[in-house]
């Protein structure tokens, strides 16, 4: 039985060390302490995600009907403050723009969020709406950057909420230069305070959009083991009954 | 009522062996009795089969293999089906739980002989079994149609691109069914994942358990307990199967339950390891990801590959590689079987093998640097060695100069291939990486030379038990 703990546990270790595919562009990602269980912070999410994502990214895997019915938002609101692209609340979250002049207007499609946040991670995405900064190279169609994705196609289409950043640089010892930090500039409509509480209920909805299971999975998770570990018992008790007759 | 049962069983022998085939599996097939831990794998790999083929059957209601709705199909079971999360989770767990369950039977085998005589046939058709689920992972790894599905399929098949005299090219090509991975791919090994490879992979089993149930189970003290039989003429040592390893099983079913639900679902991911981050993007065959990596299983036999610069010879080592477990029986003829009774070397040996193989599937999933594809090689070199020396170590009566001269014609065939990968730019890593494969000749095979730590101890005649 030792054993078998032992290798569980290791395997069971990997699955927290394991980094095999994130990227991060060597920025340090923040934390941005995704908690579903959070339905406020979920609702607030959604409704930025429907007035600030959707009019470009679609969420094509996503219905609306479902957000209502896991986030607890009846008919009625849903049609009024988050169904702007679409009529009936069983069609999924898509938009109007089409690929082609998505790739045209932007350089490249903007993608579907549908699972982003299983791709690129819930701290990525976090990391990704506190980072963008100005820059004024000519290459930069709208006039920003952003830390976590170098010459990103998207303009930074919150910041009237966040204001504007510039970048601080700093030399290292070999008198390379390379930005040190953000500096808020021109402050937005939302403090920076609650321009990161924002981002994070953001960020939350989309790890909700990522996989709407994960609501569910947890709690039928605990019941499911549960049930396992005291079965666990009655087999074993079984098996010391049947066992206990060889000499 | 019961007679009415005894009636039917009856009708029933008489037209078919039903009773018959019950003694023999289970009620009358004698176990050893001393089975520990590490046998608890063999039944398990049987509940993640059967397991497997049930989803499997579900999913295959709902996914669509179309290159332009595969995708999509994977998140509409994810969402719209009922419960459709959980069945895909559990497939997708399953598919890594069959190798964690499978890598340790076969540890179960090795360190305890049980592939040795008369049981060659059981460990080939496991090999067989081993090599098919490879393949069957691989191909179902293709059809959620991410970017990892795509590009990982792209990377193997093009493997058989290495093979000469224009073979390679035509080959991969009537793999694909085209010059890219493409639509036609996944239709085919779609069909290849769902109805021909399990039909096979069902019936290599049950031969499998018929040879098994034929010579009869090997053990941790590597006695064959037919040898002493009572009056009776059943094994002294030998306990039916049913009920004692039935019941026994059942424990450990649940056990093994407990952590398979615990990743299905709490860590489905597995951190990235069971599924990867970047296959939750759409294949896109114009868009080519930073870092390509099989999936965990694999990578062991991909870091040996990648230690080598010249594709086809890769391609033959990562062959060989896997070629090398199929002779198992006919390297390791040593006739103590059990690790229990074999020497502290043999036991130092199997440990760094193990070592080895789990660094490089750790090697497999990161990025070829310099360093990591020298260390790639080193280790590649020891897993070779470990079969040579296995050999070597079959006959305990060898003289002192025979493993030297052994370590001699090892040590320079190191030497010869070093010199001629000779490389200016990492000379100083490839001398002093050197120092491992020479180290690993020196101790297990001049230490038998000159100490007495090859030597084996005494198999009882009967399974010791408690």
């Amino acid at each position: 039985m030792k054993n078998f703990l032992g290798i569980a546990s290791l395997i069971l270790l990997l699955a927290g060390s394991g980094t095999v595919l994130a990227s991060g562009g060597g920025v340090p990602l923040q934390n941005a302490h995704v908690d579903l269980s959070d339905t406020a912070s979920l609702q607030r999410g959604a409704k930025l995600f429907v007035n600030y994502c959707l009019s470009c990214h679609s969420a094509h895997f996503m219905r609306y009907n479902r957000v209502g019915r896991d986030l607890g938002i009846s008919e009625e609101l849903l049609q009024e403050h988050l169904m702007f692209a679409s009529e009936k609340s069983g069609e999924v979250m898509k938009v109007a723009m089409s690929i082609e002049d998505g790739a045209r207007w932007f350089g490249v499609a903007p993608p579907d969020l549908s699972v982003i946040a299983r791709s690129r991670g819930a701290n990525w995405l976090y990391t990704y709406f506190l980072s963008f900064y100005e820059d004024s190279n000519p290459s930069r169609p709208f006039g920003v950057n952003n830390l976590v994705f170098k010459d990103v196609g998207m303009p930074h289409v919150l910041w009237k909420l966040q204001g504007r950043q510039v970048p601080v640089y700093a030399e290292d010892a070999h008198g390379n230069k390379h930005i040190e930090r953000l500096e808020l500039k021109e402050p937005g409509t939302l403090s920076a305070d609650e321009y990161r509480r924002a981002m994070r209920d953001l960020t939350n909805f989309l790890v909700y959009v990522g996989e709407p299971a994960k609501l569910v999975r947890y709690g039928i998770g605990f019941w499911v083991l549960l049930f396992l570990a005291g079965f666990f018992l009655l087999t074993r008790l079984l098996y010391k009954e049947y066992w206990k007759d060889l000499h | 009522m019961k007679n009415i049962l005894i009636c039917l069983l009856g009708w029933v022998d008489d037209r078919f062996p039903l009773t018959k085939l019950w003694n023999e599996h289970l009620a009358k097939y004698y176990a050893p009795r001393n089975f520990n831990f590490w046998y608890f794998f063999g039944s398990l790999a049987l509940l993640v089969l059967v397991m497997q083929l049930l989803t499997g059957i579900w999913l295959t209601m709902h996914y669509k293999p179309d290159a332009e709705r595969a995708f999509a199909s994977v998140e509409y079971i994810m969402r719209d089906v009922d419960w459709g999360w959980l069945i895909r989770y559990l497939h997708s767990t399953g598919a890594s739980a069959f190798f964690v369950v499978v890598y340790l039977h076969m540890f179960r085998g090795l360190v305890y002989g049980s592939f040795k005589q008369p049981r060659e046939l059981i460990w080939l058709f496991g090999m067989l079994i081993y090599m098919l689920l490879m393949a069957e992972a691989f191909m179902g790894y293709l059809l959620p149609w991410g970017q990892m599905s795509f590009w990982g399929a792209q990377v193997i098949i093009s493997l058989f691109g290495a093979l000469p005299f224009g073979i390679g090219e035509a080959l991969s090509l009537w793999i694909r069914g085209d010059y890219v991975v493409s639509d036609a791919t996944l239709n085919r090994f779609f069909s290849l994942h769902v109805i021909a490879l399990p039909l096979v992979l069902v019936g290599l089993v049950a031969a499998h358990v018929m040879a098994l149930h034929e010579v009869g189970s090997n053990n941790p003290d590597g006695v064959e307990i037919k040898k002493v039989k009572g009056s009776d003429g059943i094994p002294k040592d030998g306990i039916p199967f049913h009920p004692y390893y039935t019941v026994k099983d059942i424990m450990g079913v649940v056990a093994f339950l407990f952590f398979f639900a615990f990743v299905v679902f709490f860590v489905p991911e597995m951190g990235g390891w069971f599924l990867e981050h970047a296959n939750f993007v759409p294949a896109n065959p114009l868009k080519t990801p930073e870092h390509i990596a099989p999936v965990w299983y694999f990578t062991p036999f991909y870091a040996i590959l990648r230690a080598i610069p010249d594709k086809l010879l890769g391609v033959m080592a990562m062959g060989g590689s896997i070629g090398c477990l199929f002779l198992l029986p006919w390297i390791d003829r040593h006739p103590v079987k059990s690790i229990r009774y074999r020497s502290p070397l043999f036991f130092w040996l199997i440990t760094v093998f193990i070592l080895c193989f789990v660094i490089l599937g750790y090697l497999g999933t990161q990025p070829a640097t310099m360093v990591f594809t020298e260390t790639g090689f080193r280790l590649a070199e020891l897993y070779f060695t470990f079969f040579l020396i296995l050999a070597i170590y079959s006959r305990e009566d060898r003289g002192a100069g025979a493993y030297i001269s052994w370590f001699v014609v090892l040590a320079g065939a190191l030497v010869v291939i070093d010199f001629l990968r000779f490389d200016p730019v990492k000379s100083s890593l490839i001398m002093g990486s050197a120092l491992l494969p020479l180290a690993y000749l020196a101790v297990f095979l001049l230490g038998p030379a000159f100490t007495r730590l090859n030597e084996s101890r005494p198999v009882p005649e009967r399974v010791v038990w408690k």
